[in-house]
């Protein structure tokens, strides 16, 4: 791997370890459904089926097979997108995610939209009006108010959303995903402590590259603000903040568990809590496997965007 | 130590919280699991009342008292997890300093891969494998909190120097065991202490919210996240009875984490070199968030030469020596003299009237630059020239208006091209000074954007300024980039800095001031990190610009020797102002400022003795901070005077020099000047005829 572009060495490496990850976590979910307590397979089939019944089932399911080749087959049918079936639903694992996903994947992006959308232009706004030590009642405000929401865990935001907004102005819905209005809550709960993370660090790091030297510099050519901030200051304050807004993507993406059940929305969380407590085990290795390999690509794109916008960032990869 | 243990209001809440948290662990199932457990059948489902403050749930048990009891429960099982969570992650993560090369980087990339899963979805795994429950739910967090704190360790067993140390010391035959309790575990333990109280917190919130869901604690036992669950549903009715368990988990997170933060502080093994960093950083508070200027302005040597200067002016002095070094001083005497007026003909390309600057510190304000008034002519070239912290680099960027807060910059008047800065605002001030100054600065390391290549940042300020299209504006920079003598051009111009050589930065930077071909160029110190032979490509690139565009040069350097070969008219600054004002061919000769002599007297030339040793200016120039209400330069003066050490010279003509000022109670007759003056002036009449 040494020698060639950088970018070629920085996508092999990227994707190399993209491969391992996912291999991890395909291993780690079909060491766990063999470490199950008890046999799966009697348990699907309940108490009153015979013997033999279950042992042509077993043997059916390929469980007889020796572990390696077994983890073999499970991974083949993984990547074809064949996740078995549900010991509750009696269908297909594969049909139950294609019906929850998308309702999480809309709130999940919503939610990091908002974190974008509000956490980035605050951390920045706030450093530029608060550089140099100038305005200390508003840093003051800004690093009190982002610590207060930062140590409020997502069920008590969201708690605490459904008592103001749902019941006592009743404004909002609490539960469902039936209107538009449905999603305000769950997002709220999910996008504010990463908001406030990312807000915080965005004015850091905006702080530390408004002090460089190359920002004065681009003062000097008397650009409008706007080219000023987005083209000089942005690409630079960035690359600290997306690597943690990945981070903070994947613990979204948990979070979603929490918040969807909540909120009563019909989504993946709510699915795999429910299969958790009725030891639907397909359906929950199949849950954390799907959410496990989108928080990798994820972080993926993440740094390749970074790599895109700080080129340096490719040599301290490599 | 002491100052750490300093009780502080906020360090005394903290300690309530956490006894009252303890004194709840020990004491609250034996004082409340009665009432908890009391069930009420008259009071079920209450809402908020004086016996029952929280209400009560369906059996109509006191959900106050359960709050109370769960205390034990909640911070027993978060301690246990986060417990589990350090055991496997601290052991895996120390792996890799005890092994070798090829299995430590196997270790690391396994941790790596770990980390990269989220962990509450290893928990629910995990959760799924041990059965919902308590137990579950503390094996299943304590195993996904195991790969960050695997992380960690191995980081900070890195960085104690551990790898290289402890290859060293296998060498040498010290054991592991040994390795560990002595080399790296006492170094990583307060980082260690902060993380694991910050993981207790995190597994309280954790638990919490498995519980909450109905994966954690099971009925009839009872945390908080259960108690939660429980008052949600009852959130219309008595809203305490969900705000009552969701606060205590946040307060006691919150406790918690800060008492990790005080106790890591407190067991850190160089607190002492700590301590003593932090002071010498908040002595120097104001300088560690600026940018070189006022590094340089506020030279980080401590104050004894201040309380000296003090101390030596006479107590008869002048009331104005009674004034602290380091306050505004005192309005001389005597009005400086303005600034020369400019010819008649096209406006000068910058007038400033009164110029200082001043900045925040932490015994009142200092003010770095003070009174400092100067006009440069159009198509004029003038230097300023002084030590370090002479206020030359705070001036030029004042002037150039480049200043930020915590900088404040006064003036009581500022021309750029004739026309007054402030009486346009936005877009308008904008416009005029991109079209009429631009900046060369002095760092080329640090001053090219690292994130943008080159054609953007050598070609945005013509786009902006000149109204030239791309294609226009890459051909000015290319043209710009041949004249500095940079290499193939076009194909730098298509890289990002860190590509280039240093000094392909240093003419890229160079390059980039003098896109705009603006009406004036100011010139910070463009030489000084240059060799010679790159300094003369500069300057002639500066002299083109101000032989064929009639751009003015406003040329910042500590380098006297380059100011009078370069500049027509050179201003010396010293302490903060302006010292000496005079044309450039008479400053050789004919300079009276002692500070001015002092200076050329330090640079050899072709006739100095060589024998000799250079004479030298004795002490070091004032800081910022020490800046006295007298002359500046009395220190290190050898005519000094009683009067200079209590009184500042103002600034003021020079009788019968037209174009000179000077600020000097006893300027040096020009009788006294190494070649006498009026030879000189006599040569130079001769030259003429």
């Amino acid at each position: 791997m040494s020698g060639g572009h950088p970018w070629l060495r920085f996508a092999a490496r990227r994707l190399l370890l993209l491969a391992a990850s996912l291999a991890l976590l395909i291993v780690l979910t079909f060491l766990a459904m063999r470490l199950v307590p008890g046999d799966p397979v009697r348990a699907a089939l309940g108490p009153s089926a015979s013997a033999e019944v279950v042992e042509a089932r077993r043997a059916a399911l390929g469980l007889d097979d020796p572990a390696l080749v077994q983890l073999r087959d499970y991974a083949g049918r993984v990547v074809r997108g064949d996740f078995g079936e549900s010991l509750t639903q009696r269908r297909a694992v594969g049909d139950i995610l294609g019906e929850r996903l998308p309702a999480t994947a809309r709130l999940c992006l919503l939610a990091f939209l908002v974190v974008a959308l509000v956490a980035l232009p605050l951390g920045v706004a706030i450093a530029v009006f608060t550089r140099g030590g100038t305005r200390p009642p508003l840093a003051g405000a800004f690093t009190l108010g982002t610590g207060v929401v930062m140590s409020i865990p997502e069920y008590l935001c969201a708690a605490g959303l459904v008592a103001l907004f749902g019941v006592t102005l009743g404004w909002l819905p609490i539960a469902g995903a039936e209107q538009a209005s449905s999603y305000v809550l769950p997002v709220l709960a999910l996008a504010a402590v990463p908001t406030a993370i990312l807000a915080r660090l965005t004015r850091v790091e905006t702080l530390r590259v408004l002090d460089q030297e190359y920002i004065r510099v681009a003062r000097s050519k008397r650009l409008p603000a706007r080219a000023l901030y987005l083209r000089h200051l942005l690409p630079n304050a960035l690359t600290a903040t997306l690597t943690v807004g990945g981070l903070l993507f994947g613990a979204m993406i948990a979070s979603t568990v929490i918040v969807e059940n909540v909120f009563a929305w019909p989504g993946i969380g709510t699915t795999v809590v429910e299969a958790i407590i009725a030891k639907d085990y397909p359906l929950v290795q199949a849950v954390v496997l799907v959410l496990g390999a989108i928080v990798l690509v994820v972080n993926l794109l993440i740094d390749v965007v970074l790599g895109l916008l700080d080129p340096r960032s490719l040599i301290r990869e490599s | 130590m002491r100052e750490r243990l300093d009780l502080t209001p906020g360090r005394i809440a903290l300690l309530a919280v956490l006894a009252a948290l303890l004194a709840l662990v020990v004491a609250g199932p034996p004082l409340w699991s009665g009432a908890a457990d009391e069930i009420d059948t008259a009071a079920m489902r209450a809402g908020a009342s004086a016996a029952h403050p929280f209400g009560t749930d369906q059996l109509g048990r006191d959900l106050l008292a359960r709050v109370l009891v769960a205390t034990r429960l909640s911070l027993l099982l978060a301690l246990a997890t986060a417990a589990l969570g350090f055991a496997l992650g601290v052991a895996v993560g120390l792996l890799p300093a005890l092994l070798g090369p090829r299995l430590r980087s196997v270790v690391a990339t396994t941790i790596n891969l770990f980390v990269a899963i989220p962990g509450l979805l290893l928990a629910l795994l995990v959760a799924t494998i041990v059965g919902i429950g308590a137990k579950g739910a503390v094996i299943a967090l304590g195993v996904a909190l195991a790969p960050q704190a695997a992380r960690l360790t191995q980081t900070l067993a890195a960085s104690v120097g551990g790898a290289e140390y402890v290859a060293a010391s296998r060498v040498v035959g010290v054991r592991w065991p040994r390795l560990l309790g002595r080399h790296i575990l006492p170094n990583i333990a307060a980082p260690l202490v902060l993380q694991f109280a910050m993981a207790t917190s995190q597994a309280l919130l954790a638990l919490s919210a498995l519980s909450f869901l109905g994966l954690g604690v099971q009925s009839p036992d009872y945390d908080w996240g259960a108690l939660l669950s429980v008052g949600l549903d009852r959130m219309y009715v008595t809203p305490m009875a969900a705000l009552g368990p969701g606060l205590a988990i946040v307060l006691a997170g919150v406790a918690i984490n800060a008492g990790g933060d005080v106790l890591a502080a407190a067991i850190a093994t160089d607190a002492p070199q700590r301590a003593r960093r932090r002071r010498r950083a908040a002595g120097l508070a104001p300088s560690a968030t600026l940018a070189a200027p006022v590094a340089e302005a506020l030279a980080d040597e401590a104050a004894p030469a201040a309380a000296a200067s003090a101390a030596a002016a006479p107590a008869a002095a002048a009331p104005a020596a009674d004034a602290a070094p380091g306050d505004v001083p005192a309005a001389p005497a005597v009005d400086p003299a303005p600034a020369p007026p400019a010819p008649a003909g096209p406006p000068a390309a910058l007038r400033v009237e009164r110029l200082s600057v001043s900045l925040p510190a932490a015994e009142g304000a200092v003010t770095p630059v003070r009174e400092v008034s100067l006009t440069v002519g159009h198509g004029e070239r003038v230097g300023i020239v002084g030590e370090s912290g002479s206020g030359k680099s705070l001036t030029a960027l004042a002037a150039a208006a480049l200043l930020e807060p915590p900088f404040a910059v006064e003036t009581a008047a500022h021309e750029i091209a004739g026309e007054p800065l402030f009486a346009r605002a936005g877009t308008g001030r904008r416009r005029l000074l991109g079209r009429s100054l631009a900046v060369v600065f002095q760092d080329p390391l640090s001053a090219l954007n690292p994130a943008l290549r080159l054609r953007r940042q050598l070609t945005e300020a013509a786009i902006e300024h000149r109204d030239l299209d791309a294609g226009e504006a890459t051909e000015a920079a290319i043209e710009r980039l041949r004249e500095l003598r940079l290499t193939r051009p076009e194909q730098r111009l298509g890289q990002h800095p860190h590509e280039l050589s240093g000094g392909m930065r240093q003419r890229a930077v160079i390059a980039m001031g003098m896109t705009v071909r603006p009406g004036l160029i100011v010139a910070d110190e463009p030489t000084t990190a240059l060799d010679v032979a790159v300094e003369r490509e500069v300057l002639a690139a500066l002299r083109r610009a101000n032989d064929e565009d009639g751009t003015a040069i406003l040329l910042i350097s500590h380098d006297i020797g380059v100011i009078a070969s370069f500049c027509e008219r050179v201003l010396v600054m010293y302490g903060g102002r302006i010292v000496e004002e005079l044309p450039a061919a008479d400053l050789r000769e004919r300079a009276v400022h002692p500070y001015t002599r002092a200076l050329l007297a330090a640079v050899p030339d072709m006739e100095t003795d060589r024998d000799r040793p250079l004479p030298t200016i004795p002490g070091r120039p004032p800081t910022a901070a020490e800046l006295p209400a007298s002359c500046a330069f009395a220190a290190r003066c050898a005519f000094a005077s009683e009067r200079c050490r209590a009184q500042q010279p103002p600034l003021v003509a020079l009788d019968g020099a037209p174009g000179r000022r000077v600020a000097c109670w006893h300027p040096a007759p020009d009788a006294a000047a190494p070649a006498p003056a009026a030879a000189a002036g006599d040569e130079r009449e001769e030259e003429r005829r």
